[in-house]
């Protein structure tokens, strides 16, 4: 997957984990936790569903690169760059 | 061999279990009754479905909002707002001596009540709403705090103290006199911040729904399986044993059993302390009515009264149940979409009741016994709403009996042991509580109680 591809599977990931969020206005640059109303729980969430999806596994000390799309992205793509779309 | 094997289909076991199923594991809940649902059961008698449990489910917020338990439990679930269907109160009351408070989802309400019928304690209550933070504030030195103690730093009558308890305490304090600090927010935020709803048609609607989801992600369930032993080897769960002897591998264990009831199950435990084990039991007298209650001017969603100088929030001393507090229930007063309503009158009375002396009658004086506290019920229940008597065409009761046989807690305890374990664990290091007694209560409470020790234990490895 390229990172354009990654980003659209995150995007996947957070319309089924936040249903009620407007996430065409997601700034990648910006913190998920600033945009949009995420816990500790939403963000565990993200990382199962990566998993379950994807079988990429995110060990419990790399969950800040989650921090935002755009380092969500960076921190994925060498992870994802061999998964077919 | 299971990934989790959980024990008890209630609210907080089939939320775990979609959790856990949704993310892939092979997953088995193990129920002793024969239904699911635990204490948020339905039954039905007559021709007429009754709820057991439920009056009201709590912590309602409208659809959209991001925060709140209910917005955590629908996007944990994967479940839209509409899905449980909820409708908010017509309003309800506190009803003490001389005294009436109302309060409905709106706190306004309840803060206009006390500035104008107790002027000088109103800067006390706002005092107190400040010292209440949110759920996931306490830990569990906090958690176990006296209620009573933190409650006289803000307000100096005691009449108010115990009005504002008396709702908080019924639905959902396993403790006698005083309510644990943690146990208070979690109730005082779900109740008078948040407030009341129930969908159309009842709890069954809401168990339907994660029952459906449970098994579409290729959950099992197994229905009249107990558990009786949990076969412990080294610390450590090897695996459970059925009341009819089939053994059940599993990695781990999450369990709903409650804690004593959980513990006595370890076949490395000998002796479990069960001056421990709640203490907390009702009855429910339940009429129906041959028209709607807001005709006969029983207009009020849920009542909470108490016709005595204090409050006694305690197991019956003396007798099979306590007629000096209760709480009236219609479930007709919710504001159900388009108008909608149910098509007979029903009155819900819950009083406080003493298991043992319940447990030990035989079955004719059983059945006296529930005839004989109908009538003791309904009729302290009239004192403070409108005599609705004449007009009951059809009646039901359960008891703690009844409890006890639907959620296998030790004293038919409504809401578990005092003493929570919010973390969930155990001495074991593969079997988890939770339900009741890890301190959530109520309908999302415990829903999210499953789910949170779903994600903390059981998710991760």
């Amino acid at each position: 997957m390229a990172p354009a591809e990654i980003r659209e599977a995150i995007i996947e990931i957070l319309e089924d984990i936040a249903p009620d969020e407007d996430l065409s206005t997601l700034e990648d640059p910006k913190a998920f936790r600033d945009q949009l109303e995420l816990d500790s729980m939403d963000f565990l969430d993200i990382v199962m569903e990566l998993r379950k999806r994807y079988r990429v596994q995110v060990p419990e000390e790399d969950y800040g690169h989650l921090n935002s799309m755009a380092s969500t992205v960076e921190y994925l793509t060498p992870k994802m760059e061999d998964i077919a779309v | 061999m299971y990934d989790t094997i959980i024990i008890g289909a209630g609210m907080s076991g089939l939320a775990a279990g979609i959790r856990l199923a949704h993310y892939d594991q092979k997953v088995c809940i193990l129920e002793r009754h024969y239904t699911i649902g635990g204490l948020n059961s339905f039954y039905r008698v007559g021709g007429r479905d009754y709820d057991v449990g439920l009056h009201a489910v709590t912590n309602f917020t409208e659809k959209g909002a991001k925060k709140g338990p209910l917005a955590k439990i629908l996007r944990q679930l994967r479940f839209k707002w509409e899905e449980f269907s909820l409708s908010p109160q017509a309003g309800s009351r506190i009803s003490f001596p001389g005294m009436d408070l109302k309060f409905d989802n709106d706190i306004e309400l309840l803060r206009s009540e006390i500035a104008s019928r107790f002027p000088d304690q109103i800067d006390g209550f706002r005092k107190l709403e400040a010292l209440i933070g949110g759920y996931d504030q306490l830990d569990q030195e906090a958690f176990e705090q006296s209620t009573r103690e933190i409650m006289g730093t803000c307000i100096t009558d005691p009449l108010l103290t115990d009005m504002l308890l008396c709702p908080l305490m019924w639905y959902g304090n396993a403790r006698e006199h005083d309510m644990d600090w943690g146990q208070f927010s979690i109730m005082f935020e779900s109740i008078y911040r948040e407030g009341f709803a129930r969908p159309f048609k009842g709890v069954r609607l809401i168990l339907k729904n994660l029952v459906k989801r449970y098994r579409s992600l290729g959950g099992e369930l197994k229905l009249r399986k107990g558990v009786k032993r949990i076969h412990v080897q080294d610390g450590h769960a090897q695996a459970v044993e059925l009341d009819d002897g089939e053994i059940i591998v599993g990695k781990r264990v999450l369990s709903s059993a409650g804690r004593i009831e959980t513990l006595r199950m370890c076949d490395d435990v000998s002796e479990v302390d069960t001056r421990q084990v709640g203490k907390l039991t009702f009855i429910e007298s339940i009429s129906i009515l041959d028209r709607q209650p807001t005709d006969l001017g029983l207009d009020e969603t849920i009542v909470f009264y108490n016709d005595s100088d204090k409050f006694h929030w305690e197991r019956p001393q003396d007798d099979l149940c306590d007629m000096r507090t209760g709480v009236i229930c219609s479930p007709n007063n919710y504001e159900y979409a388009d108008g909608q309503q149910l098509d007979e009158g029903v009155v819900r009375i819950t009083s406080i009741a003493e298991f043992d002396r319940w447990n030990q009658l035989d079955e004719s004086a059983y059945q006296v016994a529930k005839a004989r506290w109908y009538d003791r019920a309904v009729e302290s229940a009239v004192r403070f709403v409108p005599d609705f008597r004449r007009q009951v065409i059809a009646t039901d009761m359960f008891t703690p009996t009844t409890i006890r046989r639907f959620t296998w807690h030790d004293n038919g305890a409504v809401y578990g042991a005092p003493d929570k374990k919010l973390d969930g664990t155990t001495h074991l290091n593969n079997v988890f509580l939770c339900g009741t007694d890890q301190g959530f209560v109520g309908i999302i409470g415990s829903i999210m109680s499953g789910i949170s020790i779903a994600n903390q234990h059981c998710l991760r490895d």
